[in-house]
Parts: structure tokens; C-alpha cells; sequence
């Protein structure tokens, strides 16, 4: 059963969503630009095509660090979407799993920064030390952010949460507002786009991170990001909309806020230009922190 | 802390031409700049030297895609110096207008980039649809989207019909409003501010210093502009505005750029309105023995040309410097001390043409180089020995 929850639901569905999900940014991208988009099945063309390329491995960097990070990062968002959708549709959660949710979430950050350093490449390594820079700027408003359901709920289970908002969702409540700012712009900078796209920013340091990486090894890596991109805004869906729900109207409902979090994030990421890092840092140790903590008080005051 | 060595180019995605920046980094921070160039040597000097006078024109056409008409225009203007000749008045509208339709899709090109380089996409694609109009009002003029061949030495190639005009302008105007929104979304955008503001800083005096030209010195309120210092063509003609800021940070130069496109709009559409009749060619014959300096505000600034004539029908030397000859060295007062992040913008501040600039570099096999300057200053005083010796020792 376990193997089955892991390969159909915590890859396969994840994967095909995801993919599906850069898809919509792509499209919705490009029509803000004037731009005609790709079509649907571009992102799956572009994988399959990255996943028949050669390997490249540098001769500076460390070939087994080099090659297992793309998985590593894989894993994180793997065993992610498996507990969420677990939660979901089965209701098996255990004690605790939001925590290993938000522990689980930094590994792929953490794989991009294993990965920028084992490649050996000065622009990697300079990626890399942004990420680390960024992954410390936005954990703290983000996990405070996550915590207004968890308050709210009264319960740190997945269940919990989802079980407690069958009579409202907690997107209606003050705290949920301003929490679900937070979040939004943390998924911004975990998802590495414009303006939080510094350990990426192509025409600085040409993809950071990546430049070294080709063929299969990046595709894993793409594939990550598109998983990430779906598994994200599911979390929030979960935590403040009361998770997926696929009966009648309350379908087009889930569709319509999944899609509105994924528009967000697009348009965010095509009004603004890339900040510096040290600027990312000041925004979330700054009005951000200070934003999720005042969400967090008045959840404890029960508004 | 250590230093390290981060390199940009001589590929990079921050660049459309082949360069080799080294920027020595200690952290985030850049404490010093050298670059590398004689990736794009053409020898287009040369080239023109063997050339009749009105084919140097294509040559020179050919420096650059994106300024292609100043150098043609500073080209003719040294040519029509060597002797007492007046062009028409026609023939300078019709110059005015090819020059002026240039700064604005230049501009616009550079404040796409500018976006680009910024992760801002969206203001890349939006400036380039805008920059896409005028290109098609320049196809409409000059048969061409870039590289016109309007120019000759004496006039213009090829007139403007009278009902292609009312087209133009009807093209010209629906880029307005896009522009003016464009306009705000740049210059109010709170992130832009923080992002661009103080950045990058070319002092008043470092202007002077390094003798910046065109924008990136009105954005350091240097007020220098050929077409108010030394006006020429149709400049004269109209009430215009030059757009000079105090700042000299990496948004003022911004800023100039896109009241720069504003003023040049307003410029073509007078011009296009108020096209005085009469030739267009004043078909000249020959050049006499003699020497003309030629020297126009192209959109990155004045381009310089020199031209010698020994009465020949060939120019005996064609010098040719272009703008960011003289603003490149400007990056030794701007970057050092900043971020990498900010380096890779103010890199494109000045908006830099390479090609334009291109020097030659004599390298050995293994790529090191092997002349400095003192060793070019070296053989130019022996090649000047022998060529004395040979005249007999005068």
C-alpha cells in the first residue's frame, strides 16, 4: 500500500500536475508579455527530451555529491505530496506530520545547495551561498505563517487541520489573510522565482546552482521546481481552504482557488524585477516576520 | 576573506557580444574590474580605407546593428567637411528623421534589456513590442528595419513619399500611450526604486574625469549633447528639451533614456509634419585634398569619425571612434564596491555597444596577450624610424 501511496499519488499524479501547473505559469507568462505560450505538452516534451541528453560531470566537482543531490531533492518533494495527499483522500495522517512537512520542504533547497557546491563552479558555489542566505531569510515567517491553522485547528495534524475547517475555512478568518500573504510570497522565494529567483538569476550568475548540470540530472531537477510548484500552493489549499474537495460546485471552488494562488504567483513574478539578496533578507526578517507574528497573536485570541 | 575571480563572458547570457569581464569578488563584494576585448575585431577601418567614399558608407553602416545610421551620419558629415558643401534642408529633415527613429528603438532596446537583466520580463517583452512599431515605420521610410543605406556623402539615398507620411505618424502616435504607461510602471515601481536607486553611482566629476558621453553623462547632469553644442542637421528647427538628472545612478540613466525616447517621438513627428520641399542629393563629384572631422549624438552618445582625402576617390585614412570607447572605463568608478547582483546592471547601464568599439588584441598561441600599450606605443615610434629612414633620413 505504502508503494502504491508513493509511486501513484506522491510521484506520478504530483509530477503530472506539476507539469500541468508550469504549464498554466508558462501560458499565463506569456500573455502578459504579448507572447503566444507554449503548448500544452511542452513541459513533458522538454523533460523527456532532458532526460535523453548526455551527462556532463566537470572535472572539478565531486561525482557522486553531483549526481545523487538531483535525487535527494526528489525525494524531499516525493515523500511531501505522498503525506499530503495521504491526508487528503485516506485520512491516515500520524502525530506530527505538519512539522515533518515543513522539515521535508527545505530539502530540496537544501539539494540545490549540496548541488551548487559539489559542481566545483564559482557561479554554482555563488548560487548556492544565496540560496543558504534565502532558505534562512524565509523559514521563520514562513513556518510562522503555517502556524495560524495549526492554531486555530487546535490540532498539529494534518487531519486535525483539514477536519476543523469543515464548518469554515480558516482563508475567512483575519489571521488567515494575513497569514496567507506570508506564505504566498515564502512560496515565492521556495519556488526561487522573480523577485526571490537571487540563487537562479540567469543573466548574473546563469542559473546558479544548475550551470553545470545537463541531461537527466537537470531534468530532475526541473521536474522538482514543477513538483514543488504544485505541491506548494496544495499545502495552502490544505492548511487554509480546507484542503481539495471534488464534490459537485465545491470542485470548480478547489479548482478555482488552486488556479487563484498559481495566478498569483505568476503575476507576482512577472510585476516585479529580481531584488538583491541582501534586500530579500530585510523583507522577510523585517515587515514579513512581523506580519506572521501579528497573524499569529490573533489566531491565539481566536480572530 | 578570500578573493575570487568570477568571470562575465566571453559568453554570457548578460551579453548579446562576445566580452571577457573579470570582476574580482570578497563575498558579494566587487573590489576590482579588468576587461578583455578583440573577440569582434573586423577591421572595419581598414576596410573603408579601400573603399570609394559612398561605399564606406554600407562599411561603417555595418559597426553596429543597433546604432547603424549614427555611423553613417557622422561618416557623411566628415566627408561633407573636408570641403565647403551645404546640404539641403530636405535631405537633413529626412536625416533627422532616420537619426531620431534610431534613438527611440535603441532606447527602447535598451530599457528591455535594462528589464531583462533586472529578472523583469515583462518589461523586455513590452519594450521590444513597442520597439517593433517603429521598426515598422522605419521599414515604411527606408525599405529596411535596421541598416537603412539612406545615407551618402552629400544628401540622402532615397526620399519620403508624401503618402507614406500620414502611415507614419499614425504609428508613431499609438506607441504613446503604451510608452507613457510604460513609462510609470518603470519609474514609480517602489522595487525598481530600491533596486536601481543609488546604484551604481557615476559622480559629476568622475563624468568629467572619464569623459562620459551621452546619457550616461546627462544622467551624472553633465549637460552635453551634440545636437544642442553643435547642432547639425534639423535640430535647430524645433523646440526640444535635453533631459539632464543629477544623480547619476543607474536609474537616472533610466530615466534620461525614456524622456529621451519621449523627446525624440515628439522630434520625428515634427519633422515628419513639417518636411520642407526640395533635392535631396547634392551629387557630389569628387572630394578634394583635405581633412573632416564628422561628430553627431548617436543614442550611447557623440560618435566621432575622421576622414583624410588625398583626392583620390578612396579616403586614405577613416578614423572612427564610437561612444562607448569613451564610457567604458567608466566601470572602474561605478562597480568597484558594489555587489555582484548590482555589477551585472550597471554593466548594462551605459548601454554598451562592443562592436562599435572593438579594438585589435595580438594574442600567441596559448591566448595571452602580447602587446600592452607601451609596447603599441613602442612599435608605432619604430615603424615611424623606418618610414623616416626610407624618406631619407628628414
Amino acid at each position: 500500500m505504502t508503494f502504491i501511496y508513493l509511486v501513484v499519488f506522491g510521484f506520478a499524479a504530483t509530477a503530472v500536475l506539476g507539469l500541468i501547473t508550469s504549464w498554466i505559469d508558462r501560458k499565463v507568462t506569456a500573455r502578459v508579455q504579448y507572447r503566444v505560450g507554449p503548448p500544452f505538452l511542452q513541459p513533458f516534451i522538454d523533460l523527456v527530451k532532458l532526460l535523453g541528453k548526455e551527462t556532463v560531470i566537470p572535472s572539478g566537482a565531486s561525482r557522486g555529491v553531483f549526481l545523487s543531490a538531483p535525487l535527494l531533492g526528489l525525494t524531499g518533494v516525493i515523500v511531501v505530496s505522498t503525506i499530503l495527499w495521504v491526508n487528503q483522500f485516506f485520512a491516515e495522517g500520524f502525530a506530527g506530520d505538519w512539522i515533518v512537512i515543513i522539515y521535508l520542504l527545505a530539502i530540496p533547497s537544501l539539494s540545490l545547495i549540496i548541488a551548487g557546491f559539489a559542481s566545483g563552479n564559482p557561479l554554482a558555489s555563488l548560487g548556492a551561498s544565496r540560496e543558504m542566505k534565502l532558505v534562512i531569510a524565509y523559514e521563520l515567517p514562513f513556518i510562522l505563517a503555517l502556524l495560524v491553522p495549526v492554531i486555530s485547528a487546535n490540532s498539529i495534524r494534518i487531519s486535525g487541520i483539514l477536519e476543523a475547517q469543515t464548518t469554515g475555512i480558516f482563508a475567512g478568518s483575519i489571521s488567515g489573510i494575513l497569514a496567507i500573504i506570508v506564505a504566498i510570497l515564502c512560496v515565492q522565494a521556495k519556488l526561487a522565482f522573480v523577485p526571490f529567483d537571487i540563487p537562479e538569476a540567469e543573466t548574473e550568475i546563469v542559473e546558479g546552482p544548475l550551470v553545470e548540470y545537463s541531461g537527466p540530472g537537470l531534468a530532475i531537477f526541473k521536474l522538482m521546481k514543477n513538483m514543488l510548484f504544485f505541491v506548494l500552493p496544495f499545502f495552502l489549499i490544505i492548511l487554509f481552504f480546507g484542503g481539495l474537495r471534488l464534490d459537485g460546485i465545491n470542485l470548480l471552488w478547489t479548482i478555482l482557488e488552486y488556479v487563484g494562488i498559481v495566478a498569483i504567483i505568476t503575476v507576482i513574478r512577472n510585476t516585479n524585477p529580481r531584488v538583491r539578496i541582501d534586500q530579500a533578507v530585510r523583507f522577510f526578517w523585517g515587515p514579513m516576520t512581523l506580519i506572521a507574528a501579528v497573524a499569529v497573536i490573533l489566531a491565539l485570541n481566536g480572530l | 576573506m578570500g578573493k575570487t575571480i568570477i568571470p562575465i563572458g566571453p559568453y554570457h547570457p548578460l551579453q548579446e557580444e562576445p566580452e571577457f569581464f573579470t570582476l574580482t569578488v570578497e563575498g558579494e563584494t566587487v573590489v576590482d574590474i579588468d576587461m578583455r576585448m578583440g573577440y569582434n575585431h573586423r577591421g572595419i577601418e581598414k576596410l573603408s580605407e579601400g573603399m570609394v567614399f559612398e561605399n564606406s558608407t554600407f562599411v561603417v553602416e555595418r559597426i553596429c546593428g543597433i546604432c547603424s545610421t549614427s555611423h553613417p551620419y557622422a561618416y557623411t558629415r566628415a566627408v561633407e567637411d573636408v570641403f565647403p558643401m551645404e546640404v539641403s534642408m530636405r535631405a537633413k529633415y529626412i536625416r533627422t528623421i532616420i537619426a531620431e527613429g534610431e534613438r527611440i528603438h535603441s532606447h527602447l532596446l535598451w530599457l528591455g534589456l535594462a528589464g531583462h537583466f533586472l529578472g523583469y520580463n515583462t518589461v523586455y517583452m513590452w519594450a521590444w513590442k513597442l520597439r517593433e512599431e517603429i521598426l515598422d515605420v522605419m521599414e515604411i521610410l527606408s525599405g529596411n528595419r535596421n541598416n537603412y543605406a539612406m545615407f551618402k556623402p552629400g544628401g540622402v539615398r532615397r526620399d519620403i513619399r508624401a503618402e507614406d507620411i500620414p502611415i507614419c505618424l499614425k504609428k508613431i502616435d499609438s506607441i504613446v500611450p503604451t510608452l507613457i504607461m510604460l513609462k510609470k510602471a518603470v519609474l514609480d515601481d517602489p522595487v525598481l526604486h530600491a533596486r536601481l536607486k543609488g546604484v551604481g553611482v557615476l559622480s559629476y566629476q568622475d563624468a568629467i574625469d572619464f569623459s562620459a558621453l551621452g546619457p550616461t553623462s546627462r544622467a551624472s547632469g553633465v549637460a552635453r549633447d551634440v545636437r544642442k553644442d553643435s547642432p547639425y542637421g534639423a535640430y535647430q528647427e524645433m523646440d526640444w528639451n535635453m533631459i539632464v538628472t543629477q544623480n547619476g545612478d543607474v536609474f537616472d540613466k533610466a530615466v534620461v533614456r525614456i524622456l529621451e525616447t519621449v523627446e525624440s517621438i515628439n522630434i520625428t513627428k515634427y519633422c515628419l509634419e513639417n518636411l520642407p520641399d526640395g533635392e535631396i542629393d547634392a551629387n557630389i563629384k569628387d572630394v578634394p585634398v583635405g581633412e573632416g572631422i564628422g561628430h553627431i549624438e548617436a543614442p550611447r552618445g557623440e560618435t566621432f569619425h575622421y576622414v583624410k582625402s588625398d583626392g583620390t576617390n578612396r579616403p586614405v585614412r577613416h578614423k572612427v571612434r564610437a561612444p562607448t570607447f569613451m564610457n567604458l572605463p567608466t566601470y572602474k568608478a561605478t562597480i568597484v564596491g558594489q555587489t555582484i547582483s548590482d555589477a551585472t546592471i550597471i554593466l548594462a547601464a551605459i548601454d554598451p555597444c562592443y562592436c562599435c568599439t572593438e579594438r585589435v588584441a595580438v594574442k600567441d598561441d596559448r591566448g595571452r596577450m602580447l602587446y600592452n600599450g607601451q609596447d603599441l606605443v613602442r612599435l608605432s615610434r619604430e615603424k615611424t624610424e623606418k618610414m623616416r629612414q626610407r624618406m631619407g633620413g628628414k
